[in-house]
């Protein structure tokens, strides 16, 4: 799960890590009373959606006056922004964050993250502060400091040495506030079970302090059950609707842009299915893992979540019965054919324990749209003929 | 032969009594486990399925002499189950449960190594030997014995790669799903070294997906160590970046993690690289017959 850059800033706040003051706005109204609340002569006026980029797709701006800060609330509250990080279809803006401004000397950049192949959290840092990450890496990798934590030591004073000095700070005042700043942040992602952590800049402002200027936090999912303050931060506006309504139902439900929906069983087995559409000549019009216990219920749900997509032309119904048998899953399909109007070809396949049965009950049902298919690969021609309607 | 298991390994369950636990106790005995007890706090002394369940599992590793945990007790608790499997001196634990917070798998993962057990999973599968000893939740019906070693990310791709190789009228010496978690126990490279020193082995088929880099790891090590025949497919080549697909470590990271690089990481390393699951019996078919 991800959050918003103010409320990471308000978990910032709690671990003693500096930020620029700030307060959230729904209305221009409240923007203008925030920034009245802040003082100062500059505020910042930041679109908060869940994504980065935001400064490029002008969900950044800065005011100088309470007339400005008025003006590009307005400007920002309802606008759709383009990132590189949201799709051509943008995200709607629903709240903005006033910020005091600040005092910019230098730029860094500061994350934490889960390094899975060490299986420790590692601190990244670069001087490259303001620019995307990816390409710092890409470009000039030398240019990033990675340090591995152990968390059966934690953080330790070598860690620090090893950042400060790796990024080049010789003042041993400024070295110390960095190493207070770094370590509460590894602080904080352990005690938070995050899985990820980006400052982007962290800022040195005139008088030495650093402070995060952005903040971005990601947390691991299995873990929200031990942390309801963080749980309660979910904004359910950010995700996709549909892959929301699906979770309900113990669905796992991704929209791609293709042709042909695809309704299977485990999360490999989902991708492999995509994969087998794509190399016959298909388009896959989504990722659905139906889970162990596809019933039903649960195929009824997936039949309707797919056909919202209007640009799917067949379903491939592509199920490796293990402990749950194949009959019973058949019976479901029929049973969901019902409940729902499924108005383009079927192709059902059905591997594993009771297969036979399976294709003689759906062989017996006799439904027009229903196409039974004998394996992963015969399944995947018949959906990729029906898509072309063939 | 075979990896990790056979007819004589002596399992505990943890997590005996719950529902899931005594569902699929019972399927793994029925398949021919020698499941010899099972572990649920305070019903030491009363009988499950037929047999002894204690408080603690050092007490079930001291009266039954098990050496194998099959883990089946809730997200919350998984961490604190590894941990005492390993403090009672099992050597391999089978962590079946979907859906254990990361960290707490870090730190049990590090605790396990130091006392030197292994662990399978969480959110996987499990292990089969073929026709010997199942120990987890896939269907033992498809695992026919014979001479492909699998190792998985995924449960049923696991049971698709199984199930073709033996319709193409080959078997399965021992099939390993080792999850699709950020943090996992045994991975490509340990078992790619189990099955490559297991004389009954013949081939090697490897099932990975996007995110993370242990299939790269693997296909470095594929280059230098391994001389049996070695089918792979990596799933999620349609997939888009920054989603996560199911597992919680199936995600591309920006441009990290895709199945292009692993893809041709393998293919350098020279595997089999298929590029549909469903070519994987046939290109198996292929190896062992050249």
């Amino acid at each position: 799960m991800n959050i918003h850059e103010y409320q990471a800033k308000q978990i910032f706040a709690k671990y003693g890590v500096p930020t620029p003051r700030g307060i959230i706005a729904n209305t221009p109204e409240e923007a203008v009373a925030n920034a009245q609340e802040l003082g100062g002569k500059i505020w910042v006026v930041k679109a908060q959606i869940h994504a980065g980029g935001r400064g490029l797709g002008g969900g950044v701006k800065l005011a100088r006056s309470m007339d400005e800060v008025k003006q590009l609330a307005s400007e920002i509250l309802g606008m759709t922004l383009v990132t590189h990080q949201t799709g051509p279809e943008g995200k709607l803006v629903q709240k903005v964050y006033i910020e005091e401004g600040a005092d910019i000397v230098d730029e860094l950049y500061l994350g934490v993250v889960l390094d899975r192949a060490k299986e420790m959290p590692v601190i990244m840092a670069s001087t490259e502060g303001g620019m995307d990450i990816e390409t710092v890496a890409h470009n000039t990798p030398e240019k990033i400091i990675k340090i591995a934590v152990d968390p059966s030591i934690g953080f330790q004073g070598f860690h620090g040495r090893e950042l400060v000095f790796g990024l080049g700070i010789t003042d041993p005042q400024e070295q110390n506030k960095l190493i207070k700043f770094a370590k509460a942040l590894y602080t904080l992602y352990m005690e938070n079970d995050a899985e990820m952590i980006e400052i982007n800049p962290l800022i040195k402002t005139g008088s030495g302090d650093f402070m995060a200027l952005d903040g971005k936090m990601g947390f691991d999912d299995s873990a929200l059950g031990r942390h309801p303050e963080i749980a309660a931060m979910r904004d359910i506006s950010e995700e996709d609707a549909d892959e929301r309504e699906a979770s309900q139902y113990g669905l796992s439900y991704i929209s791609l842009d293709g042709e042909i929906g695809c309704m299977v069983n485990g999360a490999g087995l989902a991708m492999g299915t995509m994969d087998t559409i794509n190399y016959m000549g298909g388009t896959p019009a989504n990722f659905l893992d139906v889970g162990g216990s596809a019933n039903a219920q649960t195929v009824a749900k997936g039949f309707e979540i797919i056909l919202k997509n209007p640009k799917v032309k067949a379903i491939f119904v592509n199920i490796f019965g293990g402990i749950v048998r194949c009959d019973r899953i058949a019976n479901g399909i029929l049973e969901a054919t019902k409940l729902v109007d499924v108005h383009v070809p079927v192709i059902v396949r059905l591997d594993g324990t009771n297969a036979p049965e399976a294709a003689e009950i759906l062989r017996n049902a006799n439904i027009p749209n229903v196409i039974a298919a004998t394996d992963l690969a015969d399944g995947a021609a018949k959906a990729v003929a029906a898509a072309k309607g063939e | 032969m075979s990896i990790l298991v056979n007819k004589d390994t002596k399992v505990i369950v943890q997590g005996f009594t719950g529902k899931e636990g005594s569902f699929h106790a019972e399927q793994c005995l029925a398949y021919g486990t020698k499941i010899v007890g099972g572990v649920t706090p305070n019903k030491g002394g009363q009988e499950h399925l037929g047999l002894p369940v204690f408080n603690t599992v050092k007490d079930a590793v001291a009266t039954t002499g098990a050496t194998v945990s099959m883990i089946f007790v809730p997200p919350a608790f998984v961490a604190d189950a590894v941990m005492e499997a390993a403090a009672a001196g099992i050597t391999l634990a089978v962590v079946i449960t979907e859906g254990a917070p990361v960290r707490d798998m870090q730190a049990a993962k590090a605790f396990a190594v130091k006392h030197g057990m292994m662990t399978i999973g969480p959110n996987c599968p499990g292990v089969i030997t073929a026709e010997e000893c199942k120990i987890g939740i896939m269907p033992g019906a498809i695992f026919k014995k014979g001479h492909v070693g699998l190792i998985s990310k995924s449960g049923t791709l696991t049971y698709e790669g199984a199930n073709q190789v033996c319709k193409e009228g080959f078997g399965i010496t021992t099939a390993v799903g080792i999850g699709g978690d950020p943090i996992i126990g045994l991975s490509y490279k340990q078992l790619l070294k189990m099955f490559q020193e297991d004389d009954d082995t013949h081939a090697i088929v490897m099932i990975g997906e996007i995110g993370g880099d242990l299939e790269i790891q693997a296909a470095h090590y594929i280059k230098e160590h391994i001389t049996k025949p070695v089918v792979a497919f990596i799933a999620g080549q349609t997939a888009p970046a920054g989603k996560r697909m199911g597992h919680a470590g199936a995600i591309i990271s920006g441009s990290a993690g895709t199945a292009k690089e692993k893809m041709d990481a393998l293919e350098a390393a020279g595997v089999r690289v298929v590029v549909s699951p469903a070519e994987i019996g046939k290109a198996v078919k292929e190896v062992l017959s050249k």
